[in-house]
């Protein structure tokens, strides 16, 4: 309750409309202390002064009557009817959303059918058709405002009520042997308060501007009395000779609604969680870049070559380093795999080489990714934008989310192939085709009119990765294309994406967490672990004999065929969090091999001929199949 | 889609009913004898007596809301007594210039609203985005019908570049162009409340978008930005945009009646004012339900909107 009152405050527009409403409230609480002259009496003879004449601040009306007077009266009026209707509004409102929200069944559908009714309505309209019932004044405008606004209510309060209503407490109150109208004042009341309030804050604003309107109508309050809206309603006919008996009246209307409306926002930022965490900001085109040291130079490794690159997230003032200083290449018609843990950084690393990563909050803060020796990282807009796709495409993990769903799958496809080069409606539509068949789906022809949600989840990825091939790509970074899918549908988009690697000469950069598909698929593999490379190698070689603790103990988390009966091991801990890395390896907390020189200092990737293992006291010899990970894991117990 | 449509159609019955129901029970409310209250205190007993019968309002409520429900669905709306003529004629009539100035108006919020919400989204936090924040909250806490009167102040009397009121000019032809004229000055002050409330929807409903997936796929595979902003996202963000323009539809249908009587623009809205001010209980009563299933039919294409954008949904 203190941070959403400091986060109010910190709002400064909210802090200022909180501050104009307040003193307007008390303004008009102290009308009739204040000095003030009888808002009531005409002088004819001094009819239509200007503001700041003698003993008329703010001058006179149409029948010589003081409108700094008249002013505080009618927002005083117009702020009690406000409120008044904003509170007859939400009661009455809310005895209906808890009664229906918490009888249920029939109850609810009969009030709620009847909620919809009133809603249907232009909300004027039965306003006005309620006035014109009770004859116009201003009690019957406040009881049109309020009424026209209860199904708002009933409607919030029942969607809260049934929340509540099926909770734990409530039926407990219930098995108490509690009356209904007991469980409903003691139980559910206490909980839908702070809504009901909320609601109304957000709500009040509305009121005062409706209830002023029928007074403009001539609809509410009568004369002699005025409220804000018929001092302007009365002001209408002297507007153009004289303006300041209209413009008085309507400033004030517009600064109460207004600081209103501010603080409404100021309430409702506060309450919502994603402002705090700054997740409702928007990724820009390109990730961002901050680079502080100038990049290495190239050295003519691979097709693409990713060197010591470092991207962050910046995150109010935490710094999570989420890749580390990577260095990667692949060669052309290769297949590299990046395994890791979720959070390892591999994901974040593909993405930085397009600059993909979300920004803000992503920042690239160091390093080079090099496309044939030219580096990309701060490369221009109009550069990055005409590689993606083209040099570099992408495949990724879930196609329901990836795949546009308003769009049917042959326009993204010709959509893909139109960024890059001009092409006619029936190529598009060829090619399209050509795509579809090419990643094996059958019957193209009536696919590429099909959206998203109408294909199976392995259809829709063998689209991804149509879209991917439309410019026939050098190099497809796959982000665990196949982790959504199930295991046959797997089978069938590795093997494809493996004939499509040979046959097209395309370089691969995988990215899993198992270690089964890497087997099958990647000539190489580098291991990664809280946002850096911990150990790499040719497949072969790191998985017979993986030198760092941790690959050696992701690959026993793999369970074989046929391998009898074999105790699965679970790595204990958890990889650390990367805004607070630890000095020295990154694992050390979860390692049985650690010893004291391995949390002092970095430790370097080394190795030879590409096989490098980040770790002090490398493994070896593979663990035994059935070795007992003995005390260690019962000490984490 | 013809069958959704008519499975629309057929679920808004119910719902035009229950407005008639509830137009009917609030003119239940009136106090007293409603012919007495239809002819005003001046009327004659004769005319009273004469009235009830005709209204069937000696028989039970029940009976006569039937009554009264037949009688609409042949077009039988009842006379004004004030005016002397058919409650439909003159709804009609007044309903054709309240639908060129709310038309008018929701055109200008929607297009404004959605292209300043999506550059405000697109440009979140930086100036065109505070500007346009600004704009908005300014927009959504000016009363409208204050609004319009500033408008003529300054737009008509000081720069007099549009007539101060009025649909048509007293003499003169009436063409296009003497229309828009007088129509520029009402339309605008109608639709900066719904404007605003439209940017404000569509800049959230935006940044929601733009962090999903399916952007950076667009993104990805080297949509050029403008593509990504302006067919991919707000295409997405439609989904959500088009029932708040539905809601909005109806705010721009209120906020007429205020505007019309700021602008005298000869509608529904100030008919109704009127009525009511006279007491003219009929024409209240076909006014209301008149507009009101018009909006009813006006969702109903809201939703048909909806289901051509979205394939999700189910036809």
């Amino acid at each position: 309750m203190t941070a959403f009152f400091r986060l109010l405050a910190r709002n400064r527009l909210a802090l200022a409309g909180l501050i104009v409403m307040t003193v307007v409230v008390i303004l008009a609480l102290l009308t009739p202390l204040l000095p003030l002259a009888d808002p009531d009496v005409t002088d004819t003879g001094n009819r239509f002064q200007p503001p700041f004449s003698e003993g008329a601040l703010l001058g006179t009306d149409h029948l010589g009557r003081d409108l700094l007077s008249r002013l505080m009266w009618g927002t005083r009026l117009s702020l009690a009817v406000g409120f008044a209707a904003a509170i007859a509004a939400a009661t009455i409102g809310a005895a209906i959303g808890i009664i229906a929200g918490f009888y249920g069944g029939r109850t609810d559908n009969i009030i709620m059918r009847g909620v919809d009714m009133l809603m249907a309505f232009p909300y004027i309209l039965l306003a006005l058709a309620i006035v014109a019932a009770l004859g116009p004044g201003l009690l019957n405008a406040l009881i049109a405002v309020a009424a026209v606004n209860v199904p708002f209510f009933a409607r919030n309060i029942r969607g809260i009520t049934v929340g509540i209503a099926h909770k734990e407490f409530v039926d407990a109150a219930r098995l108490a042997g509690l009356s209904n109208a007991r469980i409903i004042l003691t139980e559910i009341l206490p909980n839908v308060v702070p809504v009901i309030v909320i609601a109304m804050s957000t709500t009040i604003g509305w009121m005062i501007l409706e209830t002023a309107g029928l007074s403009f109508l001539g609809l509410g309050s009568q004369p002699p009395q005025a409220d804000l809206g018929s001092m302007l309603g009365e002001a209408r006919s002297a507007l153009i000779t004289n303006p300041h008996t209209s413009i008085v009246p309507g400033v004030m209307i517009l600064i109460i609604v207004m600081s209103i409306n501010l603080l409404g926002d100021g309430i409702r930022d506060a309450l919502d969680p994603r402002l705090k965490s700054g997740a409702l900001s928007r990724p820009m085109a390109a990730t961002n870049v901050d680079r502080k040291e100038t990049p290495p130079a190239a050295t003519g490794r691979g097709l693409l070559e990713v060197q010591a690159l470092e991207t962050q997230f910046h995150v109010k003032n935490r710094v999570y380093k989420a890749v580390g200083g990577v260095d990667l290449h692949v060669e052309p018609g290769e297949c590299l795999g990046i395994i890791g843990e979720s959070g390892s950084g591999k994901s974040v690393t593909a993405l930085s080489v397009m600059g993909l990563v979300a920004s803000p909050p992503g920042v690239i803060t160091g390093g080079a990714v090099r496309y044939e020796g030219e580096d990309l990282v701060g490369a221009p807009y109009r550069k990055l934008r005409s590689m993606r796709g083209k040099n570099v495409a992408y495949i990724f993990q879930d196609p329901l989310a990836t795949l546009h769903p308003l769009y049917k799958v042959g326009d993204q496809l010709i959509e893909a192939i139109r960024s890059h080069r001009p092409i006619g409606k029936d190529e598009g539509r060829k090619t399209a085709i050509e795509l579809l068949k090419s990643v094996r789906i059958p019957n193209p022809e009536k696919r590429i009119s099909d959206y998203p949600h109408e294909l199976s989840g392995g259809m829709r990825q063998r689209v991804g990765i149509a879209m991917a091939l439309a410019n026939e790509p050098d190099i497809i970074i796959a982000d665990e294309p196949t982790t959504a899918l199930d295991v046959t549908v797997q089978a069938q988009i590795l093997s494809l994406l493996d004939d499509l690697r040979r046959s097209r000469g395309l370089a691969i950069v995988f990215i899993t967490h198992d270690f089964g598909v890497v087997a099958q698929l990647c000539d190489r593999v580098a291991v990664m672990y809280a946002g850096r490379i911990i150990e790499e190698g040719t497949t072969a070689e790191v998985l017979e004999n993986p030198m760092h603790p941790y690959t050696a103990r992701l690959m026993a988390c793999v369970p074989e065929l046929g391998e009898g009966k074999r105790r699965l091991e679970a790595i204990r801990g958890l990889p650390p969090v990367v805004d607070k890395l630890p000095p020295g390896c990154a694992f050390a907390d979860r390692c049985e091999r650690v010893q004291d020189v391995c949390r002092q200092g970095e430790i370097p990737l080394e190795g030879e001929e590409g096989r490098a293992v980040r770790c002090l006291f490398p493994v070896t010899e593979p663990p035994p199949a059935d070795a007992k990970p003995a005390q260690s894991q019962e000490a984490a117990e | 889609m013809t069958g959704y449509i008519l499975k629309r159609l057929l679920s808004a019955i119910p719902v035009l009913l229950g407005i008639t129901v509830i137009v009917f029970l609030i003119m239940a409310m009136i106090p007293g004898d409603p012919a007495t209250a239809i002819l005003g205190s001046y009327a004659t007993p004769d005319n009273v007596e004469k009235l009830n019968r005709d209204l069937g309002l000696d028989k039970p409520l029940v009976a006569q809301y039937f009554i009264w429900l037949g009688n609409m669905l042949t077009g039988d709306f009842g006379t004004s007594f004030a005016l002397n003529r058919p409650v439909l004629d003159e709804v009609l009539e007044r309903f054709n210039a309240t639908l060129i100035l709310a038309g008018t108006a929701f055109l200008i919020c929607s297009v404004l609203g959605i292209i300043a919400g999506v550059v405000s989204a697109s440009r979140q936090y930086g100036f065109a985005d505070k500007s346009i924040t600004f704009a908005v909250l300014l927009g959504i806490s000016i009363p409208s019908f204050f609004l319009g009167m500033m408008m003529i102040l300054f737009f008509s009397v000081n720069l007099r570049w549009f007539p101060v009121s009025g649909m048509w000019p007293v003499y003169g032809d009436r063409n296009l162009w003497v229309l828009l004229n007088h129509l520029t000055l009402p339309a605008l002050a109608l639709a900066v409340v719904a404007t605003g409330v439209i940017a404000r929807l569509s800049r959230s409903a935006m940044l929601e978008v733009l962090r999903q997936d399916f952007i950076r796929t667009a993104r990805a595979k080297g949509v050029h930005e403008r593509g990504v902003i302006w067919r991919h996202a707000l295409k997405a963000a439609m989904v959500s945009i088009i029932p708040v323009l539905g809601i909005q539809a109806g705010f721009v249908l209120s906020g007429a009646v205020y505007i019309e009587m700021v602008f005298q623009w000869p509608g529904v809205g100030r008919m109704l004012v009127d009525a009511i001010l006279k007491r003219d209980i009929l024409l209240v009563q076909g006014g209301v339900v008149f507009v009101a299933a018009c909006y009813v039919l006006f969702n109903i294409a809201v939703d048909v909107a909806q289901s051509l954008l979205d394939p999700r949904i189910k036809t």
